[in-house]
């Protein structure tokens, strides 16, 4: 269970930058290098490489070395995990905040009839 | 983040969220299928709370923490303390508008450091090592 914490946290570190999520998006429709990554995000090749390795480093993204060029595509990793824990998250809200409605609309009711009695 | 709008004044949705028998009776609804066999609340800056699951008293489960601050009908911020070490802080405010309430939950994973100060006041000393899932949680159910 910790060990399955620990990779959410590596991915959703991961997911939270804005920048990271547009490469993501990019490499789901292509692969890339580095370079290319670069130049349509508008940063320095630095920047991309420490974007590019925390991508890495969650598994959403694999590269490859050739020459000079490095390629970036889309890693194993598919967030299937990920969003089955987001909808299972939301799910137990859903189903919190469906009941708080039942009870407040109980509060409600009550605080009208005290009202009333007055 | 999770957030919610409720047809009722501030007041009676903290409410709530403070008194253990109606607490019990929405956060853990029935569609969850859990039984929650006991639940204290003590719901003011400083005091605990402990939840206990299970139908089978040697396989119980407990959730527990502190409330690092509550501020009536406005905050109630609350560390999750079951996972040991460093738990995530999970920080709920109330915002009336017009007769009703808009609920805003976020859970945050502090460092250690920043959790002491927090214990001893310091409530600015939120510091996160973890991408918070604020936004993202949104983006990702929408994508």
């Amino acid at each position: 269970m910790v060990h399955y914490q620990a990779r959410l946290d590596a991915t959703f570190s991961a997911l939270s930058d804005v920048t990271r999520r547009g490469v993501l998006e990019h490499l789901g429709a292509a692969e890339a290098s580095i370079t290319d990554l670069a130049d349509k995000f508008g940063m320095t090749l630095t920047g991309m490489k420490k974007h590019v390795g925390v991508l890495e480093q969650a598994g959403l993204v694999t590269t490859e070395k050739v020459g000079r060029v490095r390629t970036c595509r889309i890693g194993s990793c598919r967030l299937e995990e990920e969003l089955a824990w987001i909808s299972r998250y939301r799910q137990v809200w859903d189903a919190r905040f469906d009941a708080l409605d039942g009870v407040i609309a109980e509060l409600k009711q009550q605080e009208k009839a005290r009202g009333r009695k007055k | 983040m999770v957030t919610r709008t409720f047809d009722a004044p501030a007041r009676l949705v903290f409410e709530a969220w403070v008194r253990p028998e109606l607490f019990r009776r929405w956060w853990v609804p029935r569609s969850l299928g859990m039984t929650l066999r006991s639940c204290d609340l003590d719901v003011r800056t400083g005091g605990e709370y402990r939840l206990v699951f299970g139908d089978d008293p040697a396989h119980a489960m407990a959730f527990f923490g502190k409330y690092l601050e509550v501020v009536p009908n406005e905050r109630i911020v609350w560390t999750n303390e079951e996972g040991g070490e460093v738990g995530s802080i999970t920080t709920v405010t109330f915002e009336e508008r017009d007769g009703k309430t808009l609920l805003v939950l976020t859970e945050r994973y502090p460092t250690k450091q920043a959790l002491d100060e927090a214990g001893t006041g310091a409530q600015d000393a939120m510091h996160e090592t973890f991408a918070q899932l604020d936004g993202l949680l949104v983006e990702l159910a929408a994508a």
